[in-house]
């Protein structure tokens, strides 16, 4: 199998300090990655540098056969028209109609009529369930139907690489499971290509391939999701099983107590 | 001796710090010009703007217009009465309206209404990460969201200025005909003779496309820049109020002095 991703020797930084150190990773074509890790750690970095966002400081980003470090922002541009992105919060424009939203790169990009771009457009609404919501505003949408709508956009020329940040943020657990069922779903059947950053542990095992957990810049594990289920490693234990201590204590770094108490005349 | 120079040092740091922000939006104006293709190739686009940006304006803008007019027009009457040309207050009224009040105040009004409306509007897309999306969709924001904004400011700004004059020398009529008594004929006769279509009226619109392209560079580019957070947008807001309106002064004695020298 062939990566779409690959990712050598990378290390980037924002000013003097470095958020990423020797990563290297790779995406094969069709598969689900999952890149967890706590907040902080750089994961969310990691995507936008694989989405041209931000150019690495050293190492080499390939995404679809395209060195990312070398583009310019014209041909930046134009390799984006092979990726999708759902953000966070969905970021849907709110000035347009979910319509509108879905049908906005149909209209940017590409020559196709009216009529055949309402087609396409409901179609991919009803790829997510929310066709009889074509007509709503963003403001009008519940965070889970918002995120099925930028969803829905993210997939609306077919990507060949979707990148999800964070995309079980602030879900009920209704709405969290059809997120991700959907995000399954729609990488089998369309043929694409996903990563997926996020810290929900329980979920993300249930549909991902493959993972990489990042700690403090660094790739500290890898492995399928039965792999990590197992893994005995302490940092990971701990993230899987959302233990209070253990490699990343509960106390933040402090004097002792003794000595902060009489500082305070206690 | 310490206090003057750390004095100086200050006065320094804040005067670099305004000519590098200066710099800054004339960069952004220039990236906008350069990106304005799709806000003519796709009108529609920008007229949505000048929706928003310039008939959301109209009732502040007619409102004043009216009120001003009718200050001008007692307070016209008021002096010339005292030197017995009373019948020149539609002069008086049109040539301040015209000249200096209609694209001054219309653009002083427009950078608190529509100019923070636009800053609010991109610096909160921005917050939300709508122009990150729209980037990922290989969508240039600035062609897209800002570029539109601008040239729907630049469009309004005119329009706006000549209805306030307009409106204005209705409240002036109103006031001095309708309820003083002056002449009407004087009044409309005495202000046509008066009033130079080139050296006032276009001079007055050419005022007001200047204060459109800087008021609209502002806010557009104080929301593009705006850190992405409510203190931040907020912030950017007040910044667009605050600068436009010096701008607009500025700019205004600058082109008043070339306008009266008659551009030689």
């Amino acid at each position: 199998m062939t990566n779409l991703v690959e990712i050598a020797n990378l290390n980037f930084g924002y000013n003097s300090r470095l958020v990423l150190k020797g990563i290297n990773l790779t995406v094969p074509k069709g598969s689900l990655v999952a890149i967890m890790g706590l907040s902080g750690c750089g994961k969310t970095t990691l995507l936008r540098l694989m989405g041209g966002q931000l150019r690495a400081s050293e190492g080499t980003v390939t995404v679809a056969g395209e060195k990312l470090n070398d583009l310019s922002q014209a041909e930046l541009y134009r390799f984006r028209r092979k990726l999708g992105m759902l953000f966070q919060f969905g970021a849907l424009f709110t000035d347009l109609s979910v319509f509108d939203n879905v049908a906005f790169q149909m209209r940017e990009h590409t020559d196709l009529s009216e009529t055949f771009i309402q087609d396409l457009t409901l179609l991919k609404l009803n790829a997510v369930g929310l066709r009889g919501m074509h007509h709503m505003m963003p403001s009008e949408l519940s965070g889970g139907m918002a995120r099925r709508v930028a969803l829905a956009r993210a997939i609306a020329l077919d990507p060949q690489l979707m990148l999800y940040d964070e995309p079980f943020t602030g879900l009920d657990p209704i709405s969290l499971g059809v997120i991700g069922q959907l995000i399954r779903k729609l990488n089998d059947t369309l043929g694409t290509t996903s990563v997926l950053v996020t810290h929900d542990v329980q979920e993300s095992l249930k549909i991902v391939d493959y993972i990489y957990f990042v700690s403090d810049g660094v790739i500290v594990a890898q492995g399928t999701p039965d792999e990590i289920r197992g893994s005995d490693l302490p940092f990971v234990h701990q993230f899987i099983w959302g233990e209070m201590d253990g490699p990343m204590p509960f106390h933040y770094p402090a004097q002792s107590l003794k000595h902060d108490l009489e500082l305070m005349g206690g | 001796m310490t206090n003057i120079v750390s004095g100086i040092r200050i006065v320094g740091d804040r005067t670099l710090k305004i000519v590098e922000r200066i710099g800054a939006i004339a960069s952004f104006l220039f990236s906008i010009l350069i990106h304005s293709a799709a806000s003519f190739k796709r009108f529609s686009l920008t007229i949505r703007e000048v929706y928003f940006a310039g008939v959301q304006s109209l009732i502040i803008i007619l409102v004043s217009g009216l009120f001003v007019g009718m200050v001008l027009g007692l307070q016209g009457h008021e002096t010339l009465q005292r030197y017995g040309s009373e019948d020149s207050v539609g002069v008086l009224v049109a040539l301040s309206l015209v000249r200096e009040l209609g694209p001054v105040v219309s653009a002083l009004l427009f950078a608190s209404r529509a100019g923070s409306a636009i800053t609010a509007e991109i610096g909160l897309m921005k917050a939300t990460e709508q122009l990150s999306a729209m980037e990922m969709m290989a969508v240039n924001p600035i062609s897209r969201v800002v570029a539109p904004r601008f040239w729907g400011g630049v469009i309004s700004l005119p329009l706006l200025a000549l209805l306030f004059s307009a409106m204005g020398i209705i409240g002036g009529y109103l006031i001095a005909v309708v309820l003083i008594g002056v002449d009407s004929g004087s009044f409309w006769s005495q202000m046509q003779s008066a009033v130079d279509f080139e050296h006032d009226i276009v001079n007055g619109i050419i005022k007001s496309l200047v204060f459109g392209v800087a008021i609209s560079a502002i806010a557009t580019f104080e929301g593009y820049e705006a850190p992405p957070t409510a203190e931040g947008v907020s912030g950017a807001t007040t910044r667009t109020v605050v600068s436009s309106s010096l701008a607009v002064l500025a700019l205004d004695l600058v082109l008043t002095a070339f306008m009266l020298k008659g551009w030689n």
